[in-house]
């Protein structure tokens, strides 16, 4: 059985079971309990588990993500919500000099089985401030995990997955994939750390996308189809690790490769995309790796200024169909 | 603390100015407001309604060369301090006449002419910028000040702690304003903070403090007066907690579930323009045909600055990369 529901209440499925399944699961964060969270991810769950296991706190980032940190050493699960991931830049330290370190640093004595929940936006005209992808900031530091999935089975299978998983995590959602539904398994799903995933076979080229951008990688193929280009897609979905395994099975098969992202290029995700396709299938390649990406610029509010700086499914299909000499 | 001992005397002018001050960013929001229903605005809209008086008192006391930096609800504190309503509301359009030329929104005002320096939309980021400021004055040896507002919920993130302790340490001329609007977001001030009483946040650093009743202009403005006067004089920082109350949503998006609206509708009864109204009329220093003037006059200014905006270009595309490196 499956339920066509939506990203949000497959991630708000994903923690009401894991708070049922073990007692030292907990949430906390801005708004998560009595106001629902601020995108309403966390609603009903301060009703069903009550205050001690769905904590309101002060804005205070850089202490929640301590709190996390501390409680996780002590062998709890906290799910620690971030409200926007340009929020989590406050609690950069604690995050990079804490959780991704403190099991190392010991010698192994700590594990941190923190995940950290937070939602990237762009395109909503929020502003510099309000509107980046950190992805490639996370999937920097060695100790940190980062998820980032695109459709509602994935979210789910992920968070579940992330919750049971003895590492810190930043579990990166997004404000425009909350809405968007899709089929999900009912029960217990869950979906391994580490692996990517072919969301359309294809023999001509590889797409490679993550979270937001994949929805418009989608849009692209189907266009592309349309004019006889058989796109294969590679939903990354965890950023780290990397799964260099699909990813350079599906390039040695196709012989071409196109990355999509919604962060900023230089060193962004695309870069260490493309250096594993670079390393592991050189020989295999027809043409060089494109990368479509965000304008190297802080997102300006004015609508046609943010409409141009990020990447469109025709932007997407006209570097396709660039590679393919079609363009 | 005798360093001033004056009463405030202001002019009829001046308190009227601050009336239309007042009305004028009313008039604004509202029609903001009805304008982001419209589409004709996006992003965040995070709206000053109810809380004019503590950045007009504040700010109508200030020279012009001083300094004010606000968080994300900032238009208020902008028009006060002297910006047109044409370039704000361009500005919340996204177009090129825009005060940020359309690259900010309504969250990151700045108008250096006119010494408003920002518009931050991450809580707390202006705190340690205005200690910044502060620093910057001092080294300069010049005698203007800086007045930086933020909400109840900002006093809880590290970054004021440290800007507070800093500003103290070293005498710098800050004055700090919490503006308490009794929540930050959803959240009560007093299911967030270990005192309820947020003024306290400043006695442990030793800031000179002070509480005033953010829905009376007057009391702000005397406070204000007061206040400025003794940090011009001694480059001492300062911190002042106005207690005030939001009549909207924290930005238009929150439907505001957390508030009663008797409690929205006692906070009403206090309104900050009305007052000064009935304050001037009591006085016989205004009459209704005047008032209905001073309305009238705001109404075409802003019906004309949404004209403007309106008939404004977008910026091109070629400014997607300009301003980013200097
Ligand atoms: C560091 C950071 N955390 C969270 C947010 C989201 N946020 C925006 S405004 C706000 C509430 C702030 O409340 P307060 O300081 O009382 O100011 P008010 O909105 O009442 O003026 C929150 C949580 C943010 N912008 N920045
Ligand atoms: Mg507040």
């Amino acid at each position: 059985m499956a339920a066509n529901i939506t990203y949000r209440e497959a991630l708000n499925q994903a923690l009401r079971e894991e708070l049922q399944n073990n007692p030292d699961v907990f949430i906390i964060g801005e708004e998560v309990a009595q106001y629902g969270g601020a995108y309403k991810v966390t609603e009903g769950l301060y009703k069903e588990f009550g205050p001690e296991r769905v904590v309101d706190t002060p804005i205070s980032e850089e202490g929640i993500a301590g709190c996390g940190i501390g409680a996780a050493m002590l062998g709890l699960r906290p799910v620690v919500e971030m409200m926007t991931v340009n929020f989590t830049l406050l609690a950069m330290d604690q995050i990079v000099n804490n959780a991704a370190k403190l099991r190392y640093m010991s010698g192994g004595q700590f594990q941190i089985p923190a995940v950290i929940r937070t939602p990237q936006s762009l395109g909503l005209q929020l502003g510099a401030q309000h509107s980046q992808s950190l992805e490639a900031w996370y999937a920097h530091v060695p100790g940190l995990k980062v998820i980032a999935p695109a459709t509602p089975a994935d979210a789910k299978g992920l968070l579940k997955s992330s919750i049971r998983d003895n590492n810190p995590i930043i579990f990166l959602e997004n404000e425009m994939l909350y809405g968007t539904k899709g089929e999900v398994p009912e029960g217990e799903l869950f979906i391994p750390i580490g692996k990517a995933d072919v969301k359309r076979q294809g023999k001509d080229i590889t797409l490679i996308s993550y979270s937001m951008m994949l929805i418009q990688a989608m849009k692209a193929a189907d266009t592309l189809a349309k004019e006889g280009i058989d796109v294969e897609v590679l939903d990354l979905r965890t950023l780290r690790p990397l799964d260099a395994e699909s990813i350079l099975a599906s390039v040695k098969k196709t012989h071409k490769a196109v990355i999509a992202e919604a962060d900023w290029k230089s060193c962004g995700m695309g870069a260490e995309v493309t250096s594993i396709i670079l390393s592991g299938a050189f020989d295999y390649l027809d043409a060089p790796v494109v990368r479509v990406a965000l304008a190297e610029v802080p997102m300006p509010y004015s609508k046609p200024l943010e409409k141009a700086a990020i990447p469109t499914a025709d932007d997407i299909a006209a570097a396709v169909r660039k590679i393919m000499g079609k363009g | 603390m005798s360093l001033y001992t004056e009463r405030m005397i202001l002019s009829r002018d001046q308190l009227i100015g601050m009336y239309q001050t007042m009305q004028r960013i009313r008039s604004f929001e509202e029609k903001s407001s009805e304008l982001y229903t419209k589409g004709k605005i996006g992003g965040f809209l995070h709206l000053y309604i109810g809380q004019e008086a503590v950045g007009v008192g504040f700010i109508s006391a200030l020279k012009e060369d001083d300094y004010v930096i606000g968080s994300y609800r900032d238009h208020g504190q902008c028009i006060a301090k002297g910006t047109s309503t044409r370039e704000i509301m361009a500005e919340l359009f996204g177009k090129s006449t825009g005060i940020s030329r359309g690259k900010g929104g309504s969250m990151h005002l700045f108008d250096v002419k006119r010494g408003f320096l920002g518009g931050h939309g991450i809580v707390g980021g202006g705190i340690p910028v205005a200690a910044g400021v502060g620093l910057a004055i001092r080294y300069k040896k010049t005698d203007q000040v800086v007045i930086c507002f933020f909400g109840d919920g900002a006093v809880n993130e590290g970054a004021f702690h440290e800007a507070l302790n800093m500003v103290a340490l070293w005498k710098l001329p800050v004055i700090y304003v919490l503006e308490n609007n009794l929540y930050g977001m959803g959240t009560a001030a007093y299911r967030a903070s270990s005192i309820p009483d947020l003024i306290r946040r400043a006695s442990c650093y030793d800031i000179d403090r002070e509480q005033v009743d953010g829905m009376d202009v007057l009391a702000v403005r005397e406070v204000a007066e007061r206040t400025i006067y003794k940090t011009r004089t001694d480059k001492e920082p300062r911190f002042i907690e106005a207690i005030t109350y939001r009549y909207r949503g924290h930005s238009i998006s929150d439907p505001g579930a957390y508030r009663t609206r008797e409690e929205i509708e006692e906070w009403q009864k206090r309104d900050p323009i009305m007052r000064m109204e009935n304050y001037l009329k009591e006085n016989s220093m205004i009459t209704d045909d005047e008032i209905k003037a001073i309305r009238e006059e705001i109404s075409a200014e802003i019906q004309d600055a949404v004209e403007f905006s309106e008939n404004s270009p977008f910026p091109s595309k070629e400014e997607l990369y300009t301003d980013i490196y200097a």
